[in-house]
């Protein structure tokens, strides 16, 4: 195979704490998270960016992590949900769900709380079309849509 | 206590863990020195191998073994089937217990089906297992194939199994024919209707995975797997495919990323892995892929039905008559037959009076993934069909579907109601419900909001689904004469520690319904105990003596049930030793709030850890008490329970494209007592968007020459967060004499009533164009297809 194999140097900085490593030139980002930093938080439900449980914050942005090389990501920050929560206090976003029941199997859970996070940094008075259109990249499919709809709504 | 907290809308306790992604699913697991496990899946839907060559595979970086049928031969079993049809005659392929066999966990001689597995290779990496497929070299010599039941059970089609002639595994009759014949050939109005329901892939967001690990030294195996049914895995694996001792496998359910009824089974992986990690000496992982999904996990629903109501120009419906053809895939998964067999079959008759039901199903073997049972199982296929039947006899009686519904639907002082196909319906009050869904969708000025429609190129119309559906799984002895080789009985331990902390063990296992919360709830209403305080174990078959996982929504009312039971026997001795300790007669106290007093001097009393700590103590008892606080109890339901309710919903059909908006969704669902309305509000918002798809977008396609053509998210299309409306949900209640709590099923019961009242109210927007039935998924193409006529 012609396949590229050499070691690719990056810098990347998770959740406030840079990595400077060398990965694969194919490795997904998602995998160097989950399988390089132990950050198993962020899941993976298709490894094609059809599910969105994979979702981060990439410099701040709502991306999937299986649709971005971990090479790709060099300079970047990224933010997964092992990073929301300070201090053990957990985030308005992730309060909200949990007050009004926006969690049922939990494995959309962390990619929801990432969604909905850039949803309300970019759009502080979303609509209800607002809100469900940030989710459309996530399947969830317990049906906890309208709930996560009443959650962001309690934050605006 | 001032507030009941059992039957409050309180906060789930589970939630935090899954909000900080600190919960571990199986994949998130890593044992040491692990080895991965990638699956060669055949892609042919019907060949015979006539050889594997693995030589190169072996030679890949990081290739460890590669398995393949013949390395099974004689040290596994095939799979099994443990639903044998009671009564009727039967045909499975052999397994050497006699029991319904089904397929090896690596196909050996032939391939009957897309993606059957063929090879495992073993790696070093998951990435380099899954590099190395192609490399293993299969030659197949192709056969005929067929993919659809009625095809499957024509003369001269491809035969599956040398033991199933004409693919026919089951064939079985409920009802009295010749009576329900002679009742359609005399009645005043008949009304028939030919349904094809596609099959439906659960597509849980967390595919499957399992990891299997082996002790040497102590001949123990550790399974971490994502089923439904801890035990029932282990008493398969061990008793009827591998012969581990039952007493040295350890099945551990982590984290589950939902199910919906996909992960109920013992599939090959179980097995598989655990044979594997044997083999190799070291830990074992395996985690499929979407695709991987898409081949090889159950699909469900996939029905042909042909049926005939017939009744009087009054609108009285007086009789009902079923064929249903239905494949179950190459092979019967673990409970295959059951959803077509029991839960449609005994359900069609719906919310109403039928004098003379009769259903007949033809269980066809097809070169398919096996088939199982989905959120809203067998029951969403009976719903369609009866409430699709009801309306077209409706129209045709020239009455509305609503007062066709009233006047047959099931009045309250005829229960319990005998439904005539084998369902005793507990309890029901199902015209107020489906008059408040009415009234809630604004029904009333229906005529008015077709008309504002049209001016805006809209045709709108209203549909109804009303539905009963079968819950609370369930009666043993019931479920052993419907074919089930295996128990449904409810068990849990509740142990009252010396601290006054207390330890709940239950049979169920939680993926999304939130036990953790509800079953506290129970404890801490019956025995006065902080929410903090308990704990719920679960899905561990070493810590879970037994336990019949979660399913067929029996976790409230039959596992909730059992909680509720032991905690009555808690309150019986912890009276006993309180009233011993006050020394005072058992009539002469009380217990409340987590405490034994004295009726005449409250003051006088002991809290739950006195008396705990008293019995751990075990100094001073009164005679023939023994030591501790603890509870083992069954409950073994005396039957089924029967949720009810009415959806309603309100579609727009745009004129011009066929494109379908629903722009109202009320629900009003009777699920008797709840433990946490707010948890099952949002099992409600599931079970409805799980019947949203299959209506409007959700198909499994075959293609002619028997190709999975929808292998991912993006071939097969499941309703997204702006796809569908905010539903509107209420309920009654009507509580059941099945249990203590008076609590019916809740978990999937409203999912039947969706693709009815959807595919109801597109019918009725289309009325005019002479429309009478439309398959689902209901398409905009279908739709403009019709409207081009």
């Amino acid at each position: 195979m012609a396949t590229q194999t050499e070691a690719v140097s990056i810098s990347i900085t998770v959740n406030g704490h840079t990595h400077a490593v060398s990965v694969p030139p194919h490795r997904l980002l998602v995998d160097f998270l989950r399988d390089d930093l132990g950050l198993t938080g962020t899941k993976v439900g298709c490894e094609s960016g059809q599910c969105g449980a994979c979702t981060i914050l990439l410099d701040g942005l709502a991306v999937k992590g299986c649709a971005v090389l971990a090479a790709q990501a060099d300079g970047a920050a990224v933010t997964t949900i092992e990073g929301i929560a300070s201090n053990g206090a957990l985030s308005k976003v992730q309060d909200a769900l949990w007050n009004e029941h926006g969690v049922q199997c939990g494995y959309c859970t962390p990619a929801m709380v990432l969604a909905m996070t850039d949803l309300l940094s970019t759009n502080t008075k979303p609509t209800e079309q607002d809100i469900r259109k940030s989710m459309d990249g996530i399947i969830c499919r317990c049906g906890v849509y309208q709930n996560v709809v009443r959650a962001v709504q309690t934050l605006i | 206590m001032a507030t009941p907290i059992l039957g409050s809308a309180i906060k789930r306790r589970e939630d935090p863990e899954f909000l900080r992604g600190e919960s571990k699913f199986t994949a998130d697991i890593n044992l040491a020195n692990t080895t991965h496990v990638a699956i060669l899946h055949s892609p042919h839907p019907h060949a015979r191998i006539t050889g594997i060559d693995a030589s190169a595979a072996l030679k890949m970086p990081g290739v460890i073994r590669v398995f393949t049928g013949a390395d099974l031969a004689g040290k596994m079993m095939p799979m099994v089937c443990i639903w044998k049809p009671a009564g009727v005659e039967s045909h499975f392929g052999p397994h050497p217990y006699g029991l319904p066999g089904s397929q090896t966990a690596l196909a050996t001689d032939k391939v009957r089906y897309v993606g059957e597995w063929v090879a495992a290779v073993v790696a070093e990496t998951r990435e380099q297992a899954y590099a190395a497929l192609p490399a293993v070299k299969v030659n197949y010599e192709v056969l005929p194939s067929v993919s659809r039941a009625e095809d499957a059970l024509k003369p001269g089609a491809p035969q599956l199994h040398e033991t199933v002639p004409g693919n026919l595994c089951a064939h079985v009759e409920y009802g009295d024919k010749a009576v329900t014949q002679k009742a359609i050939d005399d009645a005043e109005v008949k009304v028939h209707l030919d349904i094809t329901i596609p099959r439906q892939l659960h597509q849980p967001l967390e595919t499957r995975a399992t990891m299997a690990q082996y002790d040497e030294g102590t001949g123990e195996y550790v399974l971490y797997t994502n089923t439904q049914i801890p035990h029932g895995n282990k008493f398969m694996i061990c008793n009827l495919v591998m012969g581990i001792p039952y007493n040295k496998l350890r099945v551990i359910v982590p984290a589950i990323g939902g199910a919906y009824g996909s992960k109920g089974y013992l599939y090959q992986d179980a097995p598989l892995m655990l044979f594997l990690t044997k083999e190799v000496g070291r830990p074992v992982k395996w985690v499929d892929t979407r695709e991987g999904l898409s081949v090889t996990t159950v699909h469900s629903r996939g029905q042909q039905q042909h049926a005939t109501l017939a009744g009087k120009k009054d609108g009285t419906i007086t009789a009902l008559s079923v064929t249903n053809n239905v494949d179950l895939g190459a092979y019967s998964a673990s409970n295959g037959p059951g959803a077509p067999l029991v839960l449609t079959g005994r359900s069609v008759t719906g919310a109403y009076v039928i004098p003379h039901p009769f259903y007949e199903a033809n269980l066809a073997f097809a070169n398919t993934v096996s088939l199982g049972p989905a959120r809203g199982a067998g029951r969403m296929e009976a719903m369609l069909l009866i409430e699709r039947l009801i309306d077209a006899f409706a129209h045709k009686v020239g009455m509305s579907p609503a007062e066709v519904r009233r006047k047959n639907m099931v009045k309250p002082e005829q229960f319990p109601y005998e439904n005539g196909l084998g369902w005793t319906y507990d309890t029901g009050n199902y015209v107020p419900a489906l008059e408040r869904a009415l009234e809630m969708a604004g029904a009333g000025s229906l005529a008015d909001m077709k008309q504002e429609a049209k001016s805006r190129g809209k045709r709108l119309g209203l549909g109804i689904g009303s539905y009963v559906c079968v819950a609370g799984v369930g009666p043993s002895p019931r479920m052993g004469r419907e074919g089930l080789i295996g128990s449904t009985w409810a068990s849990a331990v509740v142990r009252v520690h010396q601290t006054g902390d207390v330890t709940v063990v239950t049979g169920s296992q939680p993926h999304g319904q939130g036990q953790q919360t509800t079953f506290s709830q129970i404890i801490a209403q019956e025995l006065g105990v902080d929410m903090e305080r308990i704990e719920i174990r679960h899905s561990d078959t070493d810590g879970v003596p037994f336990g019949q996982g979660s399913y067929g929504s029996r976790t409230y009312s039959v596992e909730g049930a059992v909680i509720f039971q032991a905690a009555q026997v808690i309150r019986k001795k912890a009276t006993k030793v309180g009233a011993y300790m006050l020394k005072a007669t058992e009539d002469e106290v009380v217990f409340a709030d987590g405490k034994v007093s004295l009726k005449t001097d409250p003051a006088q009393s002991k809290t739950l850890q006195d008396i705990a700590s008293w019995l751990w103590f075990a100094w001073d008892l009164p005679p023939g008490v023994e030591p501790g606080l603890e509870a083992t109890e069954y409950f073994n339901p005396s039957d089924f329970n029967f949720p009810f309710g009415s959806h309603v919903a309100v579609v727009e059909v745009d004129e011009e494209t066929g494109a379908v908006e629903v722009v109202k969704y009320v629900c009003v669902d009777d699920v008797g007592n709840v433990g946490n309305p707010r948890i099952v509000e949002g099992q409600m918002h599931g079970s409805v968007a799980f019947g949203f798809g299959p209506a409007l977008m959700e198909q499994v396609v075959y293609d002619d020459a028997g190709n999975l053509l929808t292998r991912d998210l993006g071939t097969y299309a499941v309703p997204r967060a702006s796809q569908l409306p905010h539903f509107q949900l209420e309920r009654t209640v009507t509580t059941t004499p099945i249990n203590a709590m008076g609590a019916k099923g809740a978990g999937d019961v409203s999912n039947p009533a969706v693709a009815p009242a959807i595919v109801n109210a597109i019918c009725d927007a289309l009325a005019d164009l002479g429309v009478q039935h439309i398959d689902i998924p209901v398409t905009p193409e279908k739709i403009w297809q019709l409207m081009q006529r």
